[in-house]
């Protein structure tokens, strides 16, 4: 246990020491100034913007960079799905693989265009090397950029000073690829290569094995995705099992970047923000919110895990390593339920633990992370606007109580910000809520539930969760590939995605054209531990109260079965 | 600070009670109730109940008891809310009763052919006098309609709408020519063109403004109320998608429970208090004797961030007062206080008579004996800028600014008189040079004397985060003192109408929020500029036509005054909101393990209140969430207690009484209700 906790604030203290510049150079690249690699890179630049012509290059009122957004996403997603279903006519298909049937097609390529990275299906079993780069690892990289172009331009809003726009799509994409996911992802890929992940195009390798049996290992050009699924919160496998395959992630070595990477944008993203609002406090604020939040949420998760499944209390199993099913030995309780709280908190759809095998406390923990919307650390830019879109709503709940109208850094929160707020807040319940009811009620819908009782409850829960959640991740007991599932799970991919932009995006733009006040001693104060606790409640309360009932009736009927000893 | 003159009515006066608990169920009307989002949902879902009850009734179901005392209580639910919001009304009307009771219809004599003759006129009645026309008023009649003297002076009792016993001088030109309807001519006669037509009067705004009846929403209510109504939504979708959750489980919930879950979690706490609670605002604000012209000015007051004040009246007295005698070297004191008093005795205007008073306290009795060697008063003209006396031994003493009264002694300044002049005018005071018979003796320091308690006021308005700056037509040196003493944050001297829209324009680039107040007619474009303009009642029509607020008591440290209810204001609706938001914590361990209990029997685990049963658990929830809007009523319309303090003094504060109050009250509320319940075998 001690080694556990050593390991845990080791890995915090190597995120903070790597975020906290990544913040700053971010900054610089976004506000177009100078850094380490312009020298290379502005000629690059240069280059692309000479193609796309000056005119696509100007500053967009926020309805016009989220149309280029929008359309330029619906690209992406038409290529893909053209892809998947063409993929036994492109290259690079050694193994012969047949093209995906439609609403599997629909329901893949929606999940990587909106970072959720859901698998309705086994990636060597499915995809061919030609889909797996061509078409899932280029929109690892640009549904990454999305998120991150997006809150870019959200942080731009509440920063400006009486502006019309809040920057230009393809620039922040642009850069976002080149400044920031490139560089960082080829370090990755080369660190894990060292580390023993295949990159190669070579068909899969028969071996005999020590028992003398014959066994086909898929391998495949996996180090390049591995490293963008985690940097971009992505966390679409290269192989079905995700990061517990030893081809996906080797050693501990690898293990911890992939970790790193995991958080590493989303928490820079605190500072980068600290930096363009010119007020370090107001960025290391919402820093402390998300990395409490998360540190209670690894206690629950470890605490439950370690403390092991009491129903296996009869049984001979020796549990004192805690509960160990579903886990990898080499990762042991300690690496797992960090990743599991890792991942479920950045809305990273990888998994080096089978999260159904969890106690139902520790399920339930990994459920409430998606459930509050992404917001602790959560995906790359995205968990960084749901944070702002928590802070609008915290400055206006408790603000009205110092006595002025709610304002945050300077810009007054007003009826027009708090409906969208409130609109963008919904997609949440709609898509957890409301579809999930009606996948537990849907006969045809039933089928892929492999647990009765709380626990079946439980893998609708998540799965809509982490839909809606855009995390990818799955409680694995869930069969999600079937037509029912594949098609209401993309609409529930794409309301959590763009049902949350598109309002955030008109806050930023509402935002943008105020005049910020200057702070004075009777402004609400956004930077104290104060508002950090505050921010914390509100986060767990709104989020909380919207869904307790439904876990109620799932993690915590069945804890609560659990420590009965009663099964079902 | 301000007077409260008007009288306060008890907060449950039995008449105003009784005609409120009347509108309370005359407001079930759904064409008004659906005014108020989260009170019709409760209505809807009370109406439901009763079906279900009813059908119960017939069909003979179990726990028919139960579900008819949920409906109950729902209804009780929403009557508390409209019985809220009819007391706020309710209180609003009674104070305009007592307003229309001054706006009587009275004859009057309204002038036919030429004005200026008013020779021809004939008797109308004030109800129909309309714009433009001009009425002739005579002593011991009332003024029939608001509006401006165009000739005449006469003094006028205002009590009725100030409160203040005095009369006051009105009279044409300048800046104390309006009249208001309603109030009497002590003396004279006055002719008046009326400004407002019939039922437009202030009187009538007023009226209209407590009543209720012209009530818009204020932006910030707009906002909170689509943030309750987004909560609304949420908890249906919560409430109404448990149902197929349940039947996955393999269990089901009466749709009573459902509905009871729903009411419990939607926040109508603050639904049914939010209106009660802007109409109580607004009544505070009549009680200061402030008339808004919407409900978005007294708001708006809360977050000012800039206060600009003028200096004379309600930072200083309006008159400079004698504070010394500073003879020059050479001179006695005696010399120089006797010149001055008797350069003073005949001079009325209050610098004068300030002069008197100091010389009296220094000298005591002897000054009667001096009076008598006055001889001929010279008054103040525009050409000598000198007062003064001849006196019957053939002297002159004299009194004046420094440059005239040395063009009077036909004299150089000596580096003496130099030094005390300058030396007073850096202070902030005014020197006043005397001379007898030419002769220079000395100066008198003439000072603005700051009220009592300004300073203080400042303080506070610091603390609240609010920047004074203070509006002078003195030079920059005496402005710099008169600020540093009253302790303003800030100074525009030499101000003109035009500097002063200049600096609001400035402020507000900044995004600052700048209020003002100002009474004469070149105020009327800054009053305009600025957000928040409150406009004396003495003021020019101009000038009340432009400002957003008026104060009838024209007292400009008002303004400070409807800051606070402002804040306070927005206060009362976040504290009400999050202590309704933190009620649900608690309604959840109460109602959840009550439903899911048949369904997993170890959720009883949920039930840390020790509920007795799960109806009793249900009830219990239900009845409290009624009792916490009625209990609530005297908050919403008093306001929640409130003084300045930094906005994280307040926040913290608040957080701890409203927040985590709301989050413990309910676990003790519900559970005592539940043991009556229990008790009663209600359930």
């Amino acid at each position: 246990m001690a080694t556990d906790i050593l390991q845990f604030l080791l890995y915090a203290a190597i995120l903070v020491a790597l975020a906290w510049p990544l913040g700053r150079y971010m900054a610089r690249v976004f506000q177009g100034e100078r850094t380490l690699l312009s020298p290379v890179l502005v000629p690059v630049e240069r280059g692309i913007y000479a193609v796309a012509g000056k005119s696509a290059m100007q500053d967009q009122h926020w309805t016009r960079y989220a149309l280029s957004l929008l359309v330029f996403n619906l690209a992406g997603w038409l290529l893909l799905n053209a892809i998947l279903r063409l993929q036994h006519l492109l290259p690079w298909n050694p193994e012969g693989l047949a093209p995906m049937p439609p609403d599997l097609a629909f329901n893949t390529a929606v999940s990587f265009v909106t970072n959720t990275n859901w698998q309705a299906y086994g990636g060597e079993t499915t995809l061919s090397y030609f889909s797996q780069m061509v078409g899932l690892t280029v929109q690892n990289f640009v549904s990454a950029a999305t998120g991150i172009a997006v809150a870019v331009a959200v942080i731009r809003g509440f920063a400006a000073h009486s502006a019309k726009s809040v920057g230009n799509f393809w620039v922040d994409i642009t850069r976002s690829i080149l400044y920031v996911l490139l560089p960082l992802s080829i370090i990755g890929a080369l660190v894990l290569m060292w580390q023993g992940v295949p990159q190669t195009l070579g068909a899969y390798v028969p071996v005999t094995t020590l028992e003398g049996a014959q066994q086909l290992i898929a391998q495949g050009p996996a180090a390049s995705q591995i490293a963008i699924k985690q940097l971009g919160t992505n966390g679409g496998g290269f192989f079905n099992v995700n990061s517990s395959h030893p081809l996906e992630n080797p050693t501990q070595l690898s293990n911890l970047l992939q970790l790193v990477y995991i958080l590493l944008i989303p928490a820079a993203f605190c500072f980068l923000f600290g930096h363009m609002v010119k007020d370090q406090r107001q960025g290391i604020a919402i820093f402390a919110a998300m990395g409490i939040l998360f540190v209670v949420g690894l206690a629950v998760v470890y605490g439950a895990e370690i403390d092991g499944n009491t129903s296996y209390d009869v049984l001979p199993i020796d549990q004192t390593a805690g509960n160990m099913e579903g886990k990898e030995v080499r990762f042991g309780t300690g690496l797992s339920a960090l990743w599991a709280e890792a991942t479920t908190a950045a809305s990273n759809g990888s998994v080096n633990s089978m999260h159904d095998s969890f106690t139902p406390l520790a399920g339930l923990a990994l459920l409430l992370n998606i459930q509050v919307g992404e917001v602790i650390f959560g995906g790359v830019g995205a968990g960084f606007y749901g944070m702002l879109l928590f802070v609008v709503l915290t400055v206006f709940l408790a603000g009205l109580m110092v006595g002025r109208t709610p304002e945050y850094l300077g810009k007054k929160i007003e009826a027009k910000e708090v409906k969208l707020a409130v609109l963008a807040f919904l997609s949440m319940p709609v898509g957890i809520l409301v579809f999930g009811a009606v996948a537990a009620v849907v006969p045809s819908a039933l089928a892929a539930v492999q647990d009765p009782g709380p626990h079946g409850l439980s893998e609708i829960l998540y799965a809509y969760s982490s839909a809606t959640g855009n995390n990818g991740s799955a409680f694995a007991g869930f069969g999600a590939n079937l037509p029912f599932h594949t098609t209401l799970q993309g609409i529930a991919m794409l309301l959590g995605r763009y049902a949350f932009i598109v309002p955030m995006l008109a806050i930023a733009g509402a935002l943008a054209t105020k005049t910020p006040a200057p702070a004075s001693a009777g402004t609400f104060p956004t930077h104290g531990p104060l508002f950090v606790v505050l921010l914390m409640v509100i986060v767990l309360i709104l989020g909380g109260l919207t869904f307790f009932p439904a876990l109620a009736l799932g993690p915590i009927a069945e804890q609560v079965a659990m420590i009965a000893g009663q099964t079902f | 600070m301000s007077k409260h003159k008007r009288k306060d009515f008890s907060l449950f006066d039995r008449a105003l009670a009784a005609q409120a608990a009347r509108s309370a169920v005359a407001k079930l009307d759904p064409r008004v109730l659906s005014r108020n989002p989260v009170m019709f949902v409760t209505g809807v879902v009370a109406l439901l109940t009763t079906f279900i009850f009813l059908r119960d009734l017939v069909t003979g179901a179990a726990m028919t008891g139960t579900v008819g005392q949920i409906a109950f209580w729902l209804w009780v639910t929403v009557l508390f809310a409209n019985f809220a919001e009819a007391i706020a009304e309710g209180r609003g009307k009674a104070r305009a009763d007592s307003l229309r009771a001054t706006q009587a219809e009275t004859e009057c004599r309204r002038l036919t052919g030429d004005p200026a003759a008013h020779k021809d006129f004939e008797l109308v009645s004030s109800q129909r006098l309309r714009k433009d026309d001009v009425v002739l008023v005579e002593a011991g009649q009332l003024i029939p309609a608001d509006g401006e003297v165009i000739e005449g002076v006469a003094s006028v009792d205002e009590s009725a709408i100030t409160g203040e016993s005095a009369p006051v001088i009105r009279e044409s030109g300048g800046d104390r020519s309006a009249v208001t309807g309603g109030t009497r001519l002590v003396s004279d006669w006055l002719v008046i063109c009326v400004t407002a037509e019939p039922g437009k009067s202030f009187l009538d705004r007023m009226i209209a403004m407590v009543e209720g009846a012209e009530r818009q929403k204020t932006p910030n209510e707009i906002a909170l109320n689509i943030l309750l109504v987004g909560m609304t939504i949420i908890f249906v979708l919560v409430v109404v998608t448990l149902e197929p959750f349940a039947l996955f489980s393999g269990t089901s919930i009466p749709v009573a429970f459902l509905v009871a879950l729903l009411v419990t979690l939607i926040p109508t706490t603050i639904g049914g208090l939010l209106s009660a609670i802007g109409i109580a605002g607004m009544d505070r604000l009549v009680k200061a004797n402030v008339i808004a012209k919407s409900g978005r000015a007294v708001e708006a007051a809360g977050d000012v961030d800039t206060l600009l004040l003028d200096k004379t009246g309600t930072i200083t007295f309006g008159n400079r007062m004698a504070d010394a005698f500073m003879p020059l070297p050479g001179v006695s004191e005696r010399e120089l206080i006797e010149t001055a008093l008797l350069a003073s005795f005949p001079d009325e205007t209050p610098e004068g008579k300030s002069i008197v008073d100091l010389a009296h306290k220094m000298l005591g009795r002897e000054v009667d004996v001096l009076r008598q060697g006055i001889g001929k008063f010279v008054p103040f003209s525009a050409q000598t800028r000198l007062s003064g006396a001849d006196l019957t031994d053939g002297g002159e003493a004299r009194k004046g600014a420094s440059d005239a009264i040395l063009r009077y002694a036909e004299a150089k300044a000596s580096p003496d008189l130099t030094r005390i002049v300058e030396g007073i005018a850096k202070s902030g005071g005014t020197p006043l040079v005397v001379a007898r018979d030419k002769r220079i003796l000395g100066v008198i320091h003439l000072k603005d004397i700051i009220k009592p308690g300004i300073r203080e006021r400042f303080a506070e308005l610091r603390r609240l985060g609010i920047r004074t700056v203070m509006i002078t037509g003195d030079n920059p040196l005496t402005a710099a003192a008169i600020a540093a003493e009253a302790g303003v944050d800030d100074f525009l001297a030499e101000a003109t109408p035009e500097r002063k829209l200049e600096l609001i324009r400035k402020e507000q680039a900044e995004g600052k929020l700048v209020a003002m107040c100002g009474d004469g007619s070149n105020d009327a474009p800054a009053l305009a500029q600025a957000d928040i303009g409150v406009a004396m009642n003495t003021g020019t029509p101009a000038a009340k036509e432009a400002g957003n607020l008026i104060d009838l008591d024209s007292d400009p440290t008002k303004l400070i005054e409807v800051v606070l209810v402002g804040k306070q204001l927005l206060i009362s609706r976040g504290a009400l909101t999050t202590f309704s938001i933190a009620n649900d914590v608690a309604k959840y361990f109460a109602i959840l393990p009550a439903l899911f209990i048949t369904a997993y029997p170890g959720l009883e685990a949920l039930n840390i209140m020790g509920l007795a049963s799960p109806a009793s658990a249900i009830l219990s929830a239900v009845i409290f969430n009624a009792l916490v809007i009625f209990a609530l009523i005297p908050l919403a319309l008093r306001g929640v207690r409130y003084s300045p303090a930094t906005a994280g003094e307040l926040l913290r504060r608040n957080l701890l009484i409203y927040g985590l109050g709301g989050l413990v009250v309910p676990f003790a509320g519900i559970k005592a209700i539940d043991v009556a319940v229990s008790a009663l075998g209600l359930a």
